[in-house]
């Protein structure tokens, strides 16, 4: 089994497609910070000037954290876009390339393979997100500095800089639970296809459909939504709640582990009884 | 259509003439029992029963679309049968896959590999598979294959008849018993298809592989094959020893003769000629090919000038004369 993961993370990180989502990163993040490090503080005032006229307020609230924090919500849109490049590719780029052909003619179980390469999608996407929060924070705190930082949530909260390094970290850690679904999702319909261009616009449509079912103030919804795990998807916000509300993550985790689950299982399905006709 | 069988797809097979008859207890390494794959309401392939001995050349043929793929890839593992079963070994596909394929070798139609590799680093993906195989071992299937020089470019660059050669490589990789080749010529010049055939003749002369060559190209079988099976429409239409099989269909010869209607009537006349087709500067003589030296003699007999005797019983026309009966029923 180690050897075939090791396949498996020997044909994905030396593939270009597996950089593409770290060099769009490499572009955007710092994008994004250096054009709120030239303007941002007109935003921050712009939002706290309200809330000047009752409260004295000290210090920088415009540090690194708070550009961090803001480039960790801009992102968490388009970064599922960018995992299933690699996860939609998993399965049906061997397909793509025939190499079917020369894996699955060995005396090596197709559950092994699967298990082998769903393993080197997860930690991919580890990799991946490892990657963002040093290239955004670390930017971020580069550039700017540290400080308090201000969370615009359900009202606003302004979080000591003692108390922010560590909620980053279990934000972080947190995110990789819908990261892994997007991915468990793109890496089943990878299994039903042969190129990779099917896998990622099927992820990103049921992701689209069950985003607007989760924002849309419906009343028909209601019953549904907690159930999908676009809802859950921001679980990474929780950890910039004061307290954190463990049980509502625990609940969302599960929610995730559940998708990842049924998704995974549903590629093994398909996979194990996949006639190879390419 | 029931399969015609002959030589060793029996319990017993004989060898030798009536004096000193030998027999020898074949050793079946593949064996398919009533294969057959369904595709929606089509069935692609239907009751094949193969038979592959150890030490066998076996040619698989078979015209486009006649199930040979389907059958390859269904003994390979990577098409579920829909009804019954190939044993490899003694080990069912089915139950015990993984012994069953231990040691197998092949490549199923083009030679795919991961371009952005080294042919090495893609020869070290596929030991993977198969628990690890050494280095000295990579380097010696790349020798052998005459690509150890290029083991380090990346497959991308690689012309279609070496990635042919590396998908060779990477089917002897762990030193299988039963090699199975796929249309291993496809898109070869006729260098390579030479090279290749040479190769296919060293590994089961001097390594002691035992060969399934799936082909089109049915002169390319007969040079190497001992054993054949033609299959036509998804049935097995006919199977066995190559030699036996041609002969056993009966031969025929063109005769260059002058006067050629003397010799149409000479050959007409002869006990042996099955039939005699007269063309513009020849003759087509169908007739066994031991009772040829005989009409050879009746034609000079009869004060005929004999330019030219030629066999055209190829595998060609076997193979034509099968395909067109099985279409015929």
């Amino acid at each position: 089994m180690a050897r075939l993961f090791w396949a498996e993370l020997v044909k994905t990180f030396l593939k270009k497609r597996t950089y593409l989502g770290f060099l769009i990163a490499l572009v955007v993040v710092p994008l994004i910070e250096l054009a709120m490090a030239s303007e941002g503080e007109f935003f921050i005032r712009r939002v706290m000037r309200n809330l000047a006229n009752d409260f004295l307020i000290l210090g920088n609230l415009f540090n690194g954290w708070t550009v961090a924090y803001q480039v960790m919500n801009a992102l968490w849109i388009h970064v599922p876009l960018l995992i299933t490049f690699v996860a939609g590719d998993m399965l049906s780029g061997e397909a793509t390339a025939g190499t079917y052909r020369l894996m699955l003619i060995k005396p090596v179980s197709r559950t092994k393979i699967l298990l082998a390469k769903a393993l080197a999608t997860l930690l991919y996407v580890v990799v991946f997100i490892a990657f963002l929060a040093a290239l955004s924070v670390g930017l971020a705190l580069a550039l700017l500095g540290s400080g308090d930082l201000v969370v615009f949530q359900r009202g606003l909260l302004i979080l000591a800089e003692a108390d922010v390094a560590w909620r980053f970290m279990v934000a972080y850690l947190l995110a990789l639970a819908p990261m892994f679904t997007i991915a468990s999702i793109a890496f089943c319909f990878s299994s039903f296809v042969e190129n990779a261009i099917g896998p990622i616009v099927a992820t990103m449509g049921v992701i689209i459909v069950f985003t607007i079912i989760t924002v849309m103030s419906l009343e028909a919804f209601e019953a549904v939504r907690p159930y999908l795990f676009t809802t859950h998807m921001v679980v990474w916000q929780k950890a910039f709640e004061d307290p954190v509300n463990w049980h509502a993550i625990t609940a969302s985790l599960l929610n995730l582990a559940f998708y990842t689950g049924a998704a995974l299982l549903g590629a093994w399905a398909v996979f194990t009884r996949k006639d190879i006709l390419s | 259509m029931p399969p015609r069988t002959s030589g060793s797809s029996g319990i017993l097979e004989c060898s030798g003439n009536l004096d000193t008859v030998s027999f020898s207890m074949p050793d079946p390494i593949l064996v398919t029992r009533k294969l057959g794959k369904r595709f929606g309401k089509r069935w692609a392939v239907r009751n094949v029963d193969l038979a592959v001995q150890r030490g066998d050349i076996f040619g698989f043929l078979g015209p486009n679309g006649a199930g040979k793929s389907t059958t390859i890839r269904m003994v390979l593992s990577l098409i579920r049968p829909t009804e019954g079963d190939v044993h490899l070994f003694g080990h069912s596909l089915r139950s015990e896959r993984s012994a069953a394929l231990r040691r197998v070798g092949g490549i199923v139609e083009r030679p795919d590999f991961y371009l952005y590799l080294s042919a090495i680093r893609n020869l070290e993906l596929v030991g993977a598979l198969t628990g690890g195989v050494h280095r000295h071992r990579i380097d010696e299937v790349l020798d052998l294959v005459g690509l150890l020089s290029r083991g380090r470019d990346l497959v991308k660059t690689y012309s279609h008849g070496m990635k042919q050669r590396l998908g060779i490589a990477q089917a002897l990789l762990t030193d299988p018993e039963l090699v199975v080749l796929d249309e291993p010529t496809n898109g070869l010049d006729p260098q390579g298809m030479k090279e290749v055939r040479e190769l296919i003749r060293s590994l089961a002369h001097d390594r002691q592989k035992t060969i399934i060559l799936s082909s089109h190209l049915l002169h390319e079988v007969e040079l190497v094959a001992n054993r054949m099976a033609i299959i036509h429409q998804g049935e097995l239409a006919v199977q066995g020893s190559v030699k036996e099989l041609l002969e056993g269909a009966g031969s025929a010869v063109m005769v260059g003769a002058s006067p050629l209607r003397t010799a149409a009537a000479v050959c007409r006349r002869h006990r042996a000629v099955r039939s005699v087709e007269v063309n513009e500067a020849d003759l087509r003589v169908a007739i066994d090919t031991k009772a040829v030296p005989h009409l050879v003699a009746s034609l000079v007999r009869a004060k005929v000038r004999v330019t030219m005797v030629r066999p055209v019983r190829s595998l060609e026309e076997y193979f034509l004369s099968i395909t067109e009966q099985a279409q015929g029923t």
